[in-house]
């Protein structure tokens, strides 16, 4: 019973702890805002929810959603090291941008998105295919063919956009940034609810699929189907958040391991945690990276690039230990 | 026709063959119920293979299995797993989960993952049944390859079905835990009727435990019959082509075969 009431409290000190970022995200900015001003400066409230608050959702949007996406890629690859950064999926979304830019240059904003998605599935069905081929299981083996995978299609990518002569765009897209989330530009990254909320629904599935082919078989559940499933739901959260923010790197590799060593992997129990964390993280970070060099910004995929690649590093480190 | 005899699993004239080798030449038989049957024989002989077609985790390239007279491939996976299971040796996953997450997937079959009270009380059972209670809530990759096994086990039985296959479910474990296994099927035999179909290498323990043999060589069965018929030295010697020795005591046999 008290284990129960303990969980209660640590939950609610959670929903505090990220109401509370993401007031400091709300009324952190160039522009100095207020509450009160809210109701008083018509101005100031236009900027609020033109800007601020979508700013403020994307990043809770995106941090949810690609830390819950690297967790469940990385039961489905039954690899600690895979997340949509080591498996070419940020790459194939970005060539799916590309490509969408290069065959209709008209094409809408819901245009790129599908070639976005379209892309990063075959890219991660691809993966999961070379993952299970390889018999070789060494835990770093994997995300390093994933790493490959990624430069090779980025290769690609970039050879393309040079042809075009869009080789800058293409650059942009790397690193991932939140300042330019403005309303009516960033509204495909709703579709990472949806996302979310099918990951949770199949949460028990990813667990049993990570325990192995027969091991979900023997359970009734057909493996390629969830696998199909929770690569789909990973490509849309993928895409969703490369086309509105850019990449996100780390964010997907570094949480789920977090989380996994406080709460285990039962994704069920895990993904909200997994989620909570992912979004503050984020938040954290985009905070950090419009406070250092006030009044200017640091493009979060490089507040995030350094903080993950060092847990990054800390994790291997662990691993050999 | 029996009563019994409705619940069955036989198969007719299997074969399976890797490219260009035959890993099994047309095999036919019965699984009989309600005892525990010991798939033997020589590495490479055909066992796993067997067993997983038996189960559906593979697909024969020739002939049938019957469950229950009806075809095994015609069955839904779903409704198959509430009364078919199959443990395979190859769990060497690191996810971090604990015994009583590990049993209750035992239970997903029936409840798709939202427990009811009956699925929870299965699940104490299953744990109380394998003596895993007081480990309940330790991470399965924090356990002793013995208790590990054990909690897989526990997760079949939770399961709850009739037939439970398990491909070597004493390898890497040590003497003490290997009994313990032995003892788990002997007594889900006994006190719960359920049919245990198993693959082991090591002959004393097939001697001890099992009702019935099946033994299988160069992808043939050569011997399917009680265990007593079975554990003889000819039959043995025939089987694994080296020399046995067998020391009968208070009616049990036991096979020496280690230094002769």
């Amino acid at each position: 019973m008290e284990r129960e009431r303990n969980r209660i409290g640590i939950q609610l000190l959670s929903v505090c702890c990220i109401l509370l970022l993401a007031w400091i995200s709300l009324f952190t900015g160039v522009k100095d805002i207020s509450f009160t001003e809210l109701f008083t400066d018509g101005e100031k409230l236009l900027f609020f929810t033109l800007s601020r608050i979508p700013r403020t959702l994307a990043l809770l949007l995106v941090g949810a959603g690609m830390s819950v996406s690297g967790f469940v890629m990385q039961q489905l690859s039954q690899n600690r090291f895979v997340s949509p950064t080591t498996s070419g999926a940020l790459e194939a979304a970005k060539m799916g941008i590309l490509a969408a830019l290069i065959f209709m240059p008209q094409a809408s904003l819901v245009m790129r998105m599908i070639f976005a998605l379209f892309f990063t599935f075959i890219s991660s069905l691809l993966f999961i295919g070379f993952v299970n081929q390889i018999r070789l299981k060494n835990t770093v083996f994997i995300p390093l063919i994933g790493l490959m995978f990624g430069s090779i299609l980025s290769a690609v990518s970039t050879f393309f956009a040079y042809k075009q002569g869009i080789v800058q765009n293409t650059q942009e897209w790397l690193l991932g940034d939140f300042s330019s989330v403005m309303q009516g530009q960033y509204e495909a990254v709703y579709l990472i609810l949806p996302a979310v909320i099918l990951i949770y629904l199949y949460a028990e599935r990813f667990t049993i699929a990570g325990m192995g082919e027969s091991f979900a078989k023997n359970l009734g559940l057909s493996y390629n189907i969830i696998v199909q499933v929770g690569l789909f739901a990973v490509s849309l959260v993928v895409s969703a958040s490369v086309i509105t923010v850019g990449a996100i790197p780390f964010l997907g590799l570094i949480v789920p391991n977090l989380v996994s060593i406080f709460v285990g992997d039962n994704l069920r129990k895990a993904l909200p945690w997994t989620a909570f964390t992912g979004a503050s993280l984020l938040l954290i970070c985009d905070v950090i990276g419009r406070l250092l060099v006030f009044p200017y910004e640091i493009p979060i995929g490089m507040t995030l690039g350094i903080i993950g690649s060092a847990v990054f590093l800390l994790l291997i480190l662990k691993k050999r230990a | 026709m029996d009563v019994t005899e409705k619940n069955s699993l036989r198969f007719e004239q299997i074969a399976k063959r890797y490219g260009k080798k035959e890993v099994l030449k047309s095999l036919s038989g019965k699984i009989p119920m309600k005892q525990i049957t010991s798939l033997i024989g020589p590495n490479g002989a055909g066992k796993s293979t067997l067993l997983s077609i038996l189960s559906r985790l593979l697909e024969q390239d020739g002939g049938s299995v019957y469950f229950n007279d009806k075809l095994l491939s015609t069955y839904k996976g779903e409704e198959l797993a509430t009364k078919l299971s199959i443990l395979k040796q190859s769990n060497h996953l690191d996810l971090k989960l604990t015994v009583k997450e590990l049993v209750s997937f035992g239970r997903f079959p029936y409840c798709k993952g939202r427990l009811t009270d009956k699925d929870r009380q299965k699940v104490q059972e299953a744990l109380l049944f394998s003596d895993l209670e007081s480990l309940q809530d330790a991470y399965i990759d924090e356990l002793s390859g013995g208790q590990r096994q054990r909690a897989f086990i526990a997760m079949i039985i939770a399961q709850d079905t009739d037939f439970i296959l398990l491909d070597e479910p004493l390898n890497n474990l040590d003497m003490k835990h290997g009994v313990y296994v032995m003892k788990t099927l002997r007594r889900l035999v006994d006190e719960l009727g359920k049919t245990v179909v198993i693959v082991i290498h090591e002959i004393n323990f097939a001697a001890q435990y099992s009702d019935h043999i099946i033994a299988l060589k160069d992808g043939d069965i050569r011997y399917d019959a009680p265990t007593d018929a079975v554990i003889q030295a000819d039959v043995l010697e025939d089987i694994f082509g080296i020399s046995f020795d067998i020391i009968e005591k208070n009616n049990k046999k036991i096979c020496n075969y280690f230094n002769l």
